[in-house]
């Protein structure tokens, strides 16, 4: 009894460091970003909220950055929500329709074809950058929300994640529905997807996040400031720091901070009670 | 011409495997048939295929006067209930059974007044907003059968759907079906390898053996007139008596028995004797068998005895036998219900 209370709080020490270590960061970036720059440069990072929250977050939402001065960080919030919202929901669709059609239909070479968009994790967006970069200029999408988003949504392992899926549902269930009058295509929509849907709230997530913190893609895709997204200001606004033209402005940077991890928090938030189904969930 | 016509049908797996020799079957409309048989004997195949779950490699299947074997299962108007069910996990139990109505473009009062009858004939009605997850065996059994009752098909296929039930819910359940089927007049094929479903259920019985259709008859037929010694064996609890013997003079002679058999001489014959067509004689005159093992059902004992030549034999009894293990008794053959079989080909032996 009493060792098993004692490993019960060894537990729950453990845990309780893991939360501390995930959440002091982001308590000590919140509270920094309510105070003014002087009491942050000369006495460093705060531990308690200060009189700025509404100064810092108003002058940090709403003014104009860049070089040509056109985007707010409210903007670039919005650009990176478009993107990772588009990246993630074409992601789960084209992966589900493609998963189907590996499962569901026995045409010749479906083994081989998975394999082959398996490797495809082995050629991450980096590695291919300049010839996607190429096609994209050449069908003039650089500087569109489509040129930021299409390069981006095939993806192998939500491909895997569904396929495995499928494979567990039963195939009484297709047979019993072809009998009831379903065609392939009723039977995605009325069966699959909603089997699948704590599934799709996984890889929602996943790719949420994923889309939203592309930098290197956007970075190369957008001369226009108009679509510059989040992760790319977070630069910006660094390279500042250095430049050194007035006193820097630490305390908007960690609004900044704050603000732009707000879209994904929600996204899980919203979505954790799937998700979390859909990561534990073994039988159909 | 009938309404199901099964017509030389050959089903051979891609791997090369035959599941299914050259059967041939008619089937009555309002009728209920029963296929039934070992695991692995090709019934489930038989059913799949009339179904179109499964491609024919040759020969015919006609439905209602049409050639089915290349029309697509959602066209065949045939409802199935699987052994698992197969119930949709998503849909409640009311969206369960209106599905196949509304994909076939039924208005939706109508889809509505029909669910509601459905559920009333198998008292489901209190289930209707429940999601399968949440039913017990027995009602899931209900709303499968449901939802094949509620499109109002031209045949219905059971495939071993009682089988997950427990054994007493079973055989309510069978009734139940047996019931149903009078009163809809649906034309029927039944799946199982329970000889006691299948003798209770069926207007006519296919026992198949490894591909191939053993006989098509009545229960009665089969039971009295099996036509070969698999379908002896495998009809009938307990089992039937098996002894190996020839044929002299209008008698069978095996190691210790000798009865009569109207058939030409022959060596190599089998005869059948069902348990329940041995009685205990107090005689000495009847064969002498020493007593192994006593199973009192009640209604019946059965008792497993070997004889002096070591054959072993089953005797099923009405009266209460005062026999106990060890016991010797006398025991003599109904001579009116014995079976003859060819040892070589199997098949009964024809006068």
């Amino acid at each position: 009894m009493i060792i098993n209370r004692l490993t019960q709080m060894f537990a729950h020490f453990i845990l309780l460091l893991g939360v501390l270590l995930m959440v002091i960061p982001i308590w000590l970036a919140f509270t920094s970003s309510t105070h003014d720059n002087v009491t942050l440069i000369t006495e460093g990072m705060q531990w308690y909220p200060g009189p700025l929250f509404i100064e810092n977050y108003d002058e940090v939402l709403n003014e104009k950055g860049g070089f040509s001065e056109e985007i707010t960080a409210t903007g670039m919030l919005i650009n990176s929500f478009i993107m990772g919202l588009g990246i993630a929901t074409l992601k789960v669709i084209i992966s589900m329709m493609a998963a189907y059609s590996l499962v569901y239909f026995r045409f010749s070479l479906a083994t081989p074809i998975f394999w082959f968009i398996f490797i495809t994790l082995l050629v991450p967006l980096e590695v291919r950058i300049f010839p996607s970069y190429k096609i994209v200029s050449d069908m003039g999408l650089t500087n569109s929300y489509t040129g930021l988003v299409l390069p981006l949504v095939a993806s192998a392992t939500a491909v895997f994640f569904f396929r495995q899926f499928y494979k567990s549902v039963p195939d009484e269930l297709l047979e019993s529905a072809k009998l009831d009058g379903a065609n392939s295509w009723r039977f995605f929509i009325d069966f699959l997807v909603p089997l699948s849907k704590t599934m799709i709230a996984a890889m929602f997530i996943f790719m949420f996040v994923f889309g939203y913190s592309q930098y290197l893609w956007p970075l190369l895709m957008t001369t226009d400031e108009k679509y510059w997204t989040v992760v790319m200001g977070m630069k910006l606004i660094y390279v500042e720091l250095y430049e050194g033209v007035s006193l820097p402005r630490v305390g908007q940077r960690f609004a900044y901070i704050i603000l732009s991890i707000i879209p994904p928090v929600l996204i899980v938030v919203l979505l954790q009670r799937w998700f979390i189904k859909g990561l534990i969930q073994t039988e159909k | 011409m009938s309404f199901i016509n099964l017509k030389n049908v050959v089903k051979v797996y891609p791997d090369g495997t035959q599941a299914i020799f050259n059967s041939s079957l008619s089937i009555e409309k309002g009728e209920l048939v029963v296929f039934v048989g070992p695991s692995g004997c090709g019934k489930s195949t038989l059913l799949r295929m009339i179904a179109g779950l499964e491609d024919v490699t040759e020969g015919e299947i006609d439905l209602d006067g049409n050639r089915i074997n290349e029309i697509d299962p959602s066209e065949r108007d045939i409802a199935m209930v699987f052994q698992n069910y197969a119930l949709y996990p998503h849909m409640s139990v009311y969206n369960n059974i209106a599905y196949g109505l509304r994909s076939r473009g039924i208005k939706k009062l109508e889809i509505e007044a029909q669910v509601t009858n459905v559920s009333e004939l198998l008292q489901i009605g209190d289930l209707l907003s429940k999601k399968p997850g949440q039913l017990s065996g027995g009602q899931r059994q209900r709303v499968a059968m449901g939802r094949a009752i509620a499109r109002d098909p031209k045949v219905f296929l059971f495939d071993e759907p009682l089988s997950n039930l427990d054994a007493k819910l079973r055989v309510q359940v069978r009734l139940e079906i047996k019931k149903l089927q009078r009163k809809m007049g649906t034309t029927s094929i039944f799946v199982t390898h329970d000889q006691t479903e299948a003798m209770t259920l069926g207007d006519r019985l296919v026992v198949m053996n490894k591909g191939v259709m053993e006989q098509v008859g009545t229960p009665m037929e089969i039971y009295y007139h099996p036509k070969t010694k698999f379908v002896a064996e495998f009809i009938g609890t307990p089992s039937m008596n098996f002894i190996t013997g020839s044929i002299k003079d209008k008698t069978f002679k095996a190691s210790s028995f000798a009865v009569p058999a109207r058939y030409e001489d022959k060596d190599d014959v089998i005869l059948g004797v069902r348990p329940e067509d041995i009685s205990i004689t107090k005689a000495t005159t009847g064969v002498k068998c020493k007593v192994e093992l006593i199973e009192k059902l009640g209604s019946s004992t059965v008792i497993y005895c070997v004889d002096m030549k070591e054959n072993q034999l089953c005797v099923s009894t009405q009266s209460r036998a005062s026999v106990e293990v060890g016991d010797t008794i006398h025991i003599s053959t109904n001579n009116k219900a014995l079976h003859f079989f060819d040892r070589e080909t199997s098949k009964a032996l024809t006068k």
